[in-house]
């Protein structure tokens, strides 16, 4: 495939906003994991939330798109001069040639459900204002951005629940590689609502306690919330050799169940396998997994499965969720960014809040923080309905 | 603009008074005139008892849309070639049902929402029970892009065509949502539409797409009835393409696709 340059990036989550409060969070091994006291939620879990995000504007104009959501998009978009050098692009390319590929799993539902709760009494109709394009659908994000940007290009929100925001990569990559698009704005953006609290409470999927993926006594996810993105560029032929590029992807599908992965990781596997494909590399190429590992017994074991049949047990691995939460549908784009983080520093992340390691699970799992100069990494994402995409990004040198 | 091309295998057609492809074939060549009335969904047997039991209208209209395209093209051994055919899925809004309940459910005093209506609740629900059904492992996206959702399904579909993907399946789906939500989004009933699509080199005998963006205009349709149902339902936007197919009439339409941009498609029939 098309070696694609991530020419900027940058990532709010509950480690900090953008990329210098992120990469301290990691330095430090800190997590931003902590008690739910989520709007009116009442579940014993822990949750990454960000702060601040009621405080934020959206520019007048753009009022209709005002919910959680897209104010966790615009703050995001605001760090690391990220809208500056979308801007640039747009003048260097065209606002046709600029694509916008974001993944949500929610996108802006929250208002939706807090609006039930005041159906006019009589009608049942929803409350004056409630935007449904604006804030519930799920292009909501992806419209916001294009209207903030002035962009006239393919635009399109990919929704495969926890593996959105990883595929968009792989959908952008094809656009620059068909020459349909000379650039793109890829990410993700989800923010806490009731739907994923409630709901993954009620598949006994969220933790007590701050998630501890691959931990013996791991017992469920804590959900996070995150806005990442990036911009894709095809790769120049003379490269800095701090850059970061996208080198491959792979995506398949699970065909086994809804909610619960295949329990031998077949589709996981198959996913990383054609990533590598994709860019040409063997197993031995790559320096470090960022996993999936949300914290689930079921994930966490497939997933080991699935990584050490192909790798080994010595790539050394970690999840990164134990600091960030599972961001849901903007996980794919917050673990992107980590991954470059990696790259840049040669900081593999510890996964975080692990007492004792499930020896069940083979692979060579990081729970400190080790430094060691990195060439290739991978990312792994997979989703409700089996869709699962890794992604494999490298240094220029 | 360089373009996307490729060429069409299979179509699967349901929609209001539209029972499958071939009956919306005879009504868009004008053989007869087209009158809307409540789509009919057949139940999803190419799933298993369990699922089949938890697919709701979304579900049942894409994998039925499907399993028309893709029996269109290949006869007694549609079920071997889903497994490796790389699928998009495309919605305007996914279920509205299901995300009706689960509101009404979260909005009142006990909030135990049930799990299978979690997990249907992703957009990707219908992708996730094709797979199922099909033991597809191949890679399958769903996308949204609200109004534009077809259009942007059509966009992905070729380029994957054009990244060497020999053939990809795309099914676009929209069905209306219940009260209050209707009143925000009101989509009148279910349509749905699948293309089959195949590299264009792989058969020269069938019809071909070139696609590109495009500042012109929409053309309404000559049936009223038909330009409603495009007008009302964003899968619908498909329909110039379909009639264009239907009469097998070289040229190029326009369909709706984004606010500052439509897509014009050349045809060859």
């Amino acid at each position: 495939m098309t070696a694609l340059q991530l020419t900027h990036f940058t990532a709010t989550s509950c480690l900090g906003e953008g990329l210098a409060a992120t990469r301290t969070a990691l330095e430090q091994a800190r997590s931003g994991l902590a008690p739910c006291h989520f709007e009116t939620v009442d579940i014993n879990t822990y949750i990454g939330e960000v702060a601040g995000i009621d405080d934020v504007a959206l520019p007048p104009p753009l009022q209709r798109f005002d919910c959680r959501n897209n104010r966790l998009a615009h703050k995001a978009l605001m760090q690391d001069g990220f809208e500056a050098a979308v801007r640039a692009a747009i003048a260097r390319f065209g606002p046709r040639r600029v694509g916008v590929y974001l993944g949500t799993s929610t996108s802006g539902i929250l208002t939706t459900e807090i609006a039930y709760r005041h159906l006019d009494p009589v009608s049942g109709a929803l409350p004056p204002g409630f935007d449904y394009k604006g804030t519930h659908n799920s292009f909501s994000v992806v419209d916001y951005l294009s209207r903030l940007f002035g962009l006239a290009g393919p635009a399109v929100a990919v929704c495969t629940a926890c593996s959105s925001s990883a595929k968009v990569f792989a959908a952008a990559q094809r656009m620059i590689g068909a020459g349909q698009i000379d650039a793109a704005i890829v990410g993700g953006v989800d923010s806490l609502c009731l739907t994923t609290l409630y709901g993954f409470h009620s598949l006994q999927l969220t933790s007590p306690a701050p998630c501890r993926p691959f931990d013996v006594a791991r017992d469920g996810l804590s959900i996070g919330e995150a806005a990442a993105f990036a911009l894709l560029e095809r790769a120049p032929a003379e490269l800095d050799p701090e850059a970061i590029l996208l080198l491959g992807a792979g995506e398949s599908s699970d065909a086994y169940h809804m909610s619960s992965p295949h329990p031998e990781g077949a589709g996981a596997r198959s996913a990383m396998s054609a990533a590598l494909n994709s860019a040409g590399l063997a197993p031995g190429d790559v320096d470090y997994i960022n996993l999936h590992g949300t914290g689930t017994p079921s994930n966490d074991s497939a997933e080991s499965r699935a990584v050490v049949g192909l790798f080994g047990d010595a790539t050394p691995c970690s999840s990164t969720k134990g600091a960030t939460g599972h961001a849901l549908g903007a996980a794919g784009a917050l673990e992107a960014v980590i991954c470059a983080l990696a790259l840049e520093s040669g900081l593999m992340p510890g996964g975080m809040n692990v007492r004792q390691r499930d020896p069940q699970l083979r692979l060579n799992y990081l729970t400190q923080n080790r430094r060691a100069p990195l060439r290739r990494v991978l990312s792994n994402s997979f989703g409700f309905g089996g869709a699962n995409c890794a992604l494999l990004f490298g240094r220029a040198a | 603009m360089s373009t996307l091309t490729g060429c069409i295998q299979g179509i699967g057609v349901l929609g209001p008074g539209l029972s499958d492809w071939s009956a919306t074939r005879a009504l868009l060549t004008c053989d007869e005139s087209y009158v809307a009335a409540p789509t009919v969904l057949p139940p999803p047997a190419v799933l298993p008892p369990a699922e089949r039991r938890r697919a709701g209208r979304v579900i049942r209209l894409a994998l039925a849309v499907g399993a028309e395209a893709l029996g269109a093209a290949t006869a007694s051994s549609s079920a071997d070639y889903a497994r490796l055919l790389p699928t998009v899925f495309t919605s305007s809004g996914g279920d509205g049902d299901n995300c009706h309940e689960l509101c009404v459910t979260l909005a009142s005093g006990d909030r135990q929402i049930s799990p299978t209506r979690f997990h249907n609740s992703v957009h990707n629900a219908a992708a996730g029970y094709w797979s199922i059904a099909y033991g597809c492992t191949r890679a399958s996206t769903s996308l949204c892009a609200g109004d534009a959702s077809f259009g942007a399904g059509l966009i992905e579909a070729l380029s994957q065509l054009a990244c060497g993907a020999p053939a990809v399946l795309l099914l676009a789906y929209d069905a209306n949502y219940p009260q209050p939500l209707y009143a925000m989004r009101p989509i009148p009933d279910a349509f749905g539409v699948a293309l089959l699509l195949g590299a264009p080199a792989s058969a020269p005998e069938l019809p071909r797409l070139q696609v590109a963006l495009s500042d012109a205009i929409v053309a309404p349709m000559e049936q009223a009835a038909f330009e409603s149902l495009r007008a009302s339902i964003p899968a619908a936007r498909s329909l110039p393409l379909l009639e264009r197919l239907a009469q097998r009439r070289a040229g190029t339409v326009i369909l709706d696709y984004l606010d500052t941009a439509r897509l014009a498609v050349e045809v060859q029939p």
